[in-house]
């Protein structure tokens, strides 16, 4: 048998197994089943909600905010750092003020967000977009700041000005660096909407698992829960993927 | 203009024209307070010890998930890393649980373990796990061979490679692994009490909000913030240390 074909093979008989394990400890009665579903259940209830319709329109909430909140962070996020990355001045004049606010847990400016917007969808996505800035702020930054100094001296010896050297030498530099630092943003934008969904009750993943555990209906919990990680896995590999697309040319 | 006057202007200009709207009555106090009477809070909360017990709990159960993180992580790192089989075997398992935000758990944790250290302490866990597993596979499989071959040699047993060998090699990679989770440590916990769990700075800011004591939130927004700054100057320091 080739190798490759071996391991798969034996990754799939090991994550049958964790479930059979996690089938028979419910089943047989070694923890209450008001606390712990069976797969079987949690996916049946997975199948049932997909052939209603409820989960693609809990996904897509769900995706909808997360969208919001990250597009309205990478925006800024690019805005800012390009001025900062650039501009000593800028620099100087706003770095120790965001610094200040970077270590704030995005989670504590919910209540500040609540008692300005309200229980709303402006609400999460500013929590969102707060939350998930500093990534992409950070990456930019230290992207333009490593530009290689010969294309730096290329610029200056075409005399290009300061914003086509941003456009057309500076920002494709720096755009690797970037790319990583919207990954991380994108990972913590799905938590913060799972955060924001479960605190201000909107509807969505989150909201759904917090209404599953609150009536108790311990499959629907799991049936989140397993959604809401295939959904996180499947952004962040999008993502990877439009990467490498975006980025073909400096791939090997 | 110095450096450190173009540092401090932007959040002067701030405060100062905050608190002149705040005299002349164009902003609602209600939503806003100002920074003379935040200042007062801050200083009122520090005083009379609720900034600091609520810190405590706060640290508390970050540490609590830390501890647990750190055993998990790291042993189960050290068997990942071992064994290429063993990673390739659970890596579906290990991928799909990763995938799942830590914070989703909350509703399971409150269900398992009620309101309390406990149940905030197990997210901590959850969250900080990862990366010190990550890095810990890594690390074990770093390992210069010939320390295996070394302990091959002395005739240890797997308990003796373990504590002798492996530990030690892997351990400043661990730390790398275990910085990251410390930042997340603090977050999640905070989180965990903003949402559903009734102690800590989370829980704080959280009842000064909904009694409408402004003041009090913006304080403890604050406050969190320095924490966060003190916690990374410390691992910045304990960097510095570890590499000098």
């Amino acid at each position: 048998m080739r190798p490759a074909l071996y391991n798969t093979l034996a990754a799939a008989a090991f994550t049958l197994l964790v479930l059979i394990l996690w089938q028979f400890v419910v089943e047989v009665g070694l923890v209450n089943r008001l606390f712990l579903a069976t797969p079987s259940q949690a996916f049946s209830a997975i199948a049932e909600r997909a052939l209603s319709g409820t989960l693609w329109s809990a996904v897509l909430e769900t995706a909808q905010r997360m969208a919001a909140g990250w597009v309205v962070a990478v925006l800024f996020a690019l805005l800012l750092g390009t001025a900062i990355g650039n501009s000593e001045n800028a620099h100087q004049f706003l770095s120790p003020t965001l610094e200040f606010f970077r270590p704030l847990p995005a989670s504590a400016v919910i209540p500040v967000a609540v008692l300005f917007f309200g229980l709303t969808a402006t609400m999460s996505t500013f929590v969102i977009a707060f939350g998930s800035l500093w990534p992409v702020l950070l990456a930019t930054i230290y992207g333009y700041v490593k530009v290689p100094r010969e294309l730096r001296e290329v610029a200056s010896t075409l005399e290009m000005g300061k914003l086509r050297y941003i456009a057309t030498v500076a920002f494709p530099s720096a755009s690797i660096d970037i790319m990583a630092g919207l990954r991380i943003s994108l990972a913590l934008a799905l938590i913060l909407t799972v955060v924001t969904e479960m605190q201000a009750s909107l509807p969505g993943l989150g909201y759904e698992i917090f209404m599953a555990q609150r009536t108790f209906r311990s499959a629907d919990l799991y049936a989140g829960l397993i959604t809401l990680g295939a959904f996180g896995y499947l952004v962040s590999h999008l993502l990877l993927l439009a990467e490498r697309r975006l980025l073909w040319w400096k791939s090997p | 203009m110095s450096r450190s006057w173009r540092a401090i202007a932007i959040p002067a200009a701030l405060l100062l024209s905050w608190e002149i709207a705040a005299d002349t009555g164009w902003i609602d106090l209600e939503f806003l307070s100002r920074p003379s009477q935040i200042l007062i809070a801050g200083i009122t909360g520090l005083t009379d010890g609720t900034f600091l017990f609520t810190t405590w709990q706060t640290l508390e159960a970050a540490l609590f998930g830390l501890a647990i993180a750190l055993v998990v992580g790291v042993l189960v790192g050290i068997v990942l890393g071992l064994s290429r089989f063993s990673e390739m075997m659970s890596r579906p398992v290990v991928e799909s649980l990763r995938s799942i935000p830590s914070i989703a758990f909350a509703p399971l944790s409150l269900l398992l373990f009620g309101f309390g250290l406990p149940m905030e302490g197990m997210i901590v866990a959850y969250a900080c796990t990862w990366p010190i597993l990550i890095t810990t596979t890594a690390a074990v499989r770093h390992i210069e061979p010939r320390l295996i071959e070394v302990s091959q040699a002395l005739e240890m047993n797997s308990f003796q490679r373990v504590t002798k060998i492996i530990v030690p090699a892997v351990m400043s990679r661990v730390l790398v692994g275990l910085r990251t989770a410390v930042g997340f440590a603090l977050v999640v916990a905070v989180t965990v009490e903003i949402l559903i769990n009734p102690r800590g700075l989370g829980y704080g800011v959280m009842i000064a909000q909904q009694s409408l004591k402004v003041d009090v939130m913006y304080a403890y927004l604050v406050w969190l913030a320095l924490l966060g700054i003190a916690v990374n100057a410390l691992l910045r320091l304990a960097d510095r240390e570890r590499a000098a």
